[in-house]
């Protein structure tokens, strides 16, 4: 293990952080710009240009304000939760491939912190543990309100969690790898997973919706009839952590779906263009984070057109309906590869 | 590094390992911060639970619905017959016909007893 292999995937991991966390930030003053568009009004335009310091008036307000831990509350538990949720955001991006290799000064720098071979495996792992976030927070809490999120949070995200990974079955009998870097180079140029599995991708989305917490699917957390939901108790850079966690969760999971179904890096004529290899990379890169954008104005689209569902809604729609639908996706799936492997 | 050498080494997992030092740094820094700059001032009511300005009534620690523990089984069951099906589906083409028909009888198992959960109205709720 060499000193500069440590050094350039400190400062990748560093580089990716603070994008994470400036993306996080700014997906905070988007969503409430996107509101105001949605409903003909300017949304916040007070704090510099078109409200563009919004985001770093908040985040300072949160380091100042007053940090209270209640009395009834568990105290170790209570500070675990948001820790553990702030965590397991971050970490998931670990094995994003965020563009082509780059090469500096003769040496190859993959844009990809760790290419792992059980890439998506990963991914689930790491979002899996997120829920813990949520449930020791919201029981730490002694609130009543904070105990029906925290339920909610946990039995919603565990029931979508079925479906995901059987969506991603039939993804993977078309990639035959589990590696994000080989699934993003299989789907060069415009020979994007979408167009081979379409239901998958649905199934999928509609499952990163309920994982992330979001309109539709918001009922750990809406205000209507839970206050906050599992963080209603929580104050100062607490509240704050689990916000950033929630903006990360969703521009994460708009990073694997662009992985996984919309090429990544990848965009057609991107070998016909004549240029090197570097700003080739750098280009796929720019490329990944405009879908991932458009992919977050998407779910900040949803929230403002879709109500919320109820509880007995959100479980038949994710036992009832998208666990048949996968399986029967496989099936499909299954069965036109062996035809086409056979026949053609 | 090639490709052959990119898989399977604990040396690829590493750099996972400094995400999460940057991650949990995070994390850590900015509730001391936030403890430590922060104004206190303790008084009874702050520090109560806030039940939307009502007087509490008793602990939240209590018994809730069995409903959501049932959902939390039959989570652990399905998952881990889904885990069963990823090494398969990344195989699955040199496996050909019979591998299929394999997994569509285990599947097919698995329909059964999903079905039997349904009937049994275990994830009715009302």
């Amino acid at each position: 293990m060499e000193l500069a292999f440590i050094i350039e995937k400190f400062a990748l991991v560093i580089l990716i952080f603070v994008v994470t966390l400036v993306i996080a930030m700014y997906s905070t003053l988007a969503e409430r710009k996107v509101a105001g568009f949605m409903q003909d009004r300017y949304g916040p335009d007070r704090a510099g240009p078109f409200g563009m310091l919004q985001p770093l008036c908040d985040g300072g307000k949160f380091f100042f304000k007053e940090e209270i831990i209640p009395a009834g509350a568990h105290k170790a538990l209570f500070i675990l939760g948001p820790t553990i949720a702030i965590i397991t955001a971050c970490i998931s991006s670990a094995v994003i491939p965020w563009g082509r290799d780059l090469t500096i000064a003769g040496r190859v720098v993959p844009l990809q912190v760790a290419d792992i071979n059980v890439g998506i495996l990963y991914v689930f792992g790491v979002v899996a543990l997120g829920v813990y976030g949520i449930m020791l927070g919201g029981w730490a809490s002694n609130n009543k309100f904070s105990l029906m999120g925290a339920v909610r949070a946990a039995s919603q995200s565990i029931s979508y969690e079925i479906a995901m990974g059987l969506s991603i079955i039939a993804m993977l009998m078309v990639t035959q790898t589990l590696s994000l870097r080989e699934i993003v180079e299989q789907q060069a140029g415009f020979n994007w997973n979408i167009w081979v599995q379409p239901l998958g991708f649905l199934i999928f989305c509609t499952c990163a919706f309920a994982e992330c917490n979001r309109v539709p699917f918001d009922l750990p957390e809406c205000e209507t009839e839970l206050i906050g939901g599992y963080h209603t108790e929580y104050s100062s850079m607490k509240l704050g952590l689990y916000m950033f966690s929630e903006y990360i969760n969703m521009f994460v999971s708009s990073a694997v779906m662009v992985t996984l179904y919309f090429g990544g890096y990848n965009f057609p004529f991107i070998d016909s263009l004549g240029l090197s290899p570097n700003l080739l990379a750098i280009l796929g890169m720019v490329i990944f984070f405009l879908k991932i954008f458009a992919f977050i104005f998407f779910f900040m689209w949803i929230r403002w057109t879709l109500p919320r569902f109820r509880y007995d809604q959100l479980m038949n729609l994710g036992w009832k309906m998208l666990i048949p639908l996968s399986i029967a996706n496989i099936v499909l799936t299954g069965v036109i590869t062996i035809v086409k492997d056979t026949f053609f | 590094m090639t490709q052959a050498e990119a898989v399977n080494t604990s040396a690829n997992y590493l750099p996972i390992l400094f995400q999460l030092i940057v991650a949990g740094g995070f994390g850590v820094g900015t509730i001391i911060i936030t403890h430590l700059i922060g104004p206190k001032v303790k008084t009874e009511n702050k520090l109560g639970s806030f039940e939307s300005g009502i007087e509490v009534i008793g602990n939240a620690r209590q018994p809730f619905s069995i409903k959501y523990f049932m959902v939390a089984i039959l989570f652990v069951l399905f998952d881990i017959e889904v885990i069963f099906m990823y090494p398969w589906a990344v195989n699955f083409r040199q496996f050909g016909l019979s591998g299929l028909l394999e997994m569509f009888i285990f599947m097919a198992l698995l329909l059964l007893g999903f079905i039997y959960v349904i009937k049994k109205r275990a994830l009715e709720w009302d």
